[in-house]
């Protein structure tokens, strides 16, 4: 079980409304990612459901049963911090144990259950060693041994992966969707990074500012982002907007179109000049000045023996073109 | 700041000041080896000559010596029981978030700059005296009898009155490392379900393990030396009561002008530290490692 469901939850700290009224409803077993940029409340959002922080008001239930007023450890939850937060003086063994002789449990049962997270996670060799003799991502794995012992309801996940270097952390993105699909329970996952939301999630909540910009499965939130803060943030690169002619001649205020649906071909309606070009081989990023003065990234798939100052002309896929108001709000 | 002749000017520069450390610490311990085998008396310089153990005997044979080794070690033990466990209790106090935490800090502190005769005076005059003190008005006020501090409790008194003066120490020390503990680890075992006390007993304390030794190891060397307020308050009274291994060889040095006596004393003092050392590092000196 594991079904979290907040209504119109408020966080102020002083005078500043840092979430000023969220909705949200968590259904058992999903894998929810909270995305969106440095300061948006992801994480102050993690931490009142994990009830690490007082909720200025609204309410907080989980399984059905208001937990707002609930202090963190009866919640039923277990969280994964950004620094893992291990117990240093401990070995792995204990701090994976702790949760278990908080609870007051047998030292028989303990051991079996230390036994099996150890397994699940390939911690066997390494139990009777402190955090400190570890590396970054045997750290992690400990954390999340220590978080799964207690068979929680749900999992909660502030940035783990951001301490980790860059092949260590798709590795771990890896481990933990695995982890999710042999578990099969809730869990809520902070990150700022897309990519991450993007290959995790079922469900992606994208935040800005405390407010709940658009909820959605990661292809939904790509092929119909409902405003121009999703339309930006989600997909890499970042979705060229362009103002002006181009817009009006499509009846919108600003049109959006990714950098994988332009195409490169003789006759096409912009004409420009690359300036920068990235070659990574599966593909070429291009960064082609339009004689109207405005700059698109274009991403053509193989190599492309383009370079800086050749002539392309350029077209937008049929289609795949998303219009925006005035306000910001895509347009149906 | 490996290469051979970085490592060879590294020696050459320190050589100089281990060289004065050295002489300054030889000298005095020669010289009081050699006294304490001599016989010297300030008001008989004439007479003099080697004396073999005999200082040493007198001090082992005195009817106080051994109550002066128990209240060193007694005075030492107390003071650092009291300092550490008060220490960590207020230094979890002042770590809370309060309207005037800096104000309230540099008040816990005062007491540390205060001369040690002068923290004495104020204890004697104004808070143990049985006439004017504040102890002896509130057990008035209660229609007690005012206790007769430096009377009848005189090691405790002094115990109290250092304790008072090297707790600001302790608690600074405690306070530092309370503040170097990563919020994240309290708050991971309040996930996983640990109780306050539970969070103190398994992440504060083992967190603190290397200030309290730190503050054990300090606070030792300066304690087994106290002087000043045995002095200024009951003299090592009433009769021996509370005099020290320090106090002792002050007794001889200056009251009977007998420097052999004080030298072998002195000697003695310095074993006792050592065995004092020893031991203290065999049992916590570990913590210091990583």
């Amino acid at each position: 079980m594991g079904k979290i469901q907040l209504s119109q939850v408020r966080k102020s700290f002083g005078d500043v409304d840092v979430i000023p009224g969220i909705d949200l409803a968590i259904e058992d077993g999903e894998f929810v990612v909270f995305v969106g940029p440095s300061g948006c409340g992801k994480s102050t959002l993690l931490r009142l459901i994990a009830g690490l922080e007082d909720t200025t008001s609204g309410t907080i239930a989980i399984d059905g049963k208001d937990a707002t007023h609930l202090p963190p450890a009866k919640r039923g939850l277990a969280m994964v911090f950004q620094s893992y937060a291990l117990y240093p003086h401990m070995t792995v063994r204990k701090n994976i144990a702790f949760p278990l002789k908080m609870a007051g449990m047998s030292d028989a049962e303990q051991a079996a259950r230390v036994e099996r997270a150890a397994k699940v996670l390939n911690l066997d060799s390494y139990l009777d060693r402190r955090p400190g003799q570890l590396s970054g991502g045997q750290r992690q794995r400990v954390a999340i041994g220590r978080a799964i012992v207690r068979e929680p309801s749900a999992f909660l996940f502030d940035e783990p992966l951001s301490n980790l270097d860059a092949a260590l952390r798709v590795g771990m993105r890896q481990e933990i969707t695995e982890l999710h699909q042999s578990l099969k329970t809730t869990m809520i996952y902070v990150t700022h990074d897309q990519v991450e939301a993007m290959t995790m999630a079922d469900k992606i909540v994208v935040l800005n500012a405390g407010r709940v910009e658009q909820v959605g499965s990661p292809l939904e939130l790509y092929h119909s982002p409902r405003n121009l803060f999703v339309a930006g943030f989600i997909g890499s690169p970042k979705m060229n907007f362009l103002e002006g002619a181009e817009a009006a001649r499509h009846n919108a205020a600003t049109v959006g179109v990714r950098p994988e649906h332009i195409d490169i071909v003789d006759g096409g309606p912009w004409q420009g000049t690359v300036g920068l070009t990235e070659h990574l081989g599966s593909d070429t990023f291009l960064k082609v000045t339009l004689d109207t003065g405005e700059t698109v990234n274009v991403r053509a798939s193989g190599e492309v023996g383009l370079h800086h100052g050749d002539r392309i002309t350029l077209a937008p896929q049929a289609g795949k073109i998303h219009r925006f108001g005035a306000d910001g709000k895509a347009l149906a | 700041m490996s290469t051979q002749s970085t490592r060879l000017a590294a020696r050459l520069m320190v050589a100089p000041s281990v060289f004065v450390l050295f002489i300054w610490m030889i000298v005095p311990l020669a010289m009081t080896l050699y006294f304490s085998f001599r016989f010297f008396r300030l008001l008989t310089p004439e007479r003099s000559g080697w004396v073999g153990f005999t200082h040493y005997l007198w001090f082992l044979n005195a009817p106080d010596f051994w109550l002066a080794l128990f209240n060193t070690l007694a005075l030492v033990g107390g003071v650092l029981v009291i300092t550490v466990i008060l220490g960590v209790l207020i230094a979890l106090l002042i770590d809370q978030p309060v309207k005037g935490q800096g104000m309230l800090r540099i008040l816990v502190i005062a007491p540390f700059f205060v001369m040690p005769p002068v923290a004495a005076s104020i204890w004697e005059n104004l808070f143990m005296h049985p006439q004017n003190g504040l102890f002896s008005a509130i057990a008035r006020g209660f229609g007690q009898q005012p206790i007769l501090f430096l009377e009848n409790y005189p090691l405790m008194s002094v115990i109290g009155i250092v304790s008072w003066e090297w707790l600001p120490f302790a608690t600074l020390i405690f306070l530092t490392a309370l503040q170097s503990l990563s919020s994240e680890q309290l708050e991971a075992a309040e996930m996983d379900g640990a109780s306050p006390l539970n969070r103190f007993r398994y992440i504060i304390l083992p967190h603190l393990t290397r200030a309290i030794t730190v503050v054990i190891l300090i606070q030792t060397i300066f304690l087994l030396g106290i002087f000043g307020e045995i002095f200024t308050t009951t003299q090592g009274g009433p009769g021996s009561a509370s005099t020290t291994l320090p106090y002792m060889i002050f007794k001889q040095a200056i009251v009977a002008k007998d420097i052999g006596r004080a030298a072998a004393g002195g000697i003695i003092a310095v074993i006792l530290a050592n065995i004092v050392a020893y031991f203290l590092m065999r049992g916590i000196g570990r913590h210091l490692d990583n």
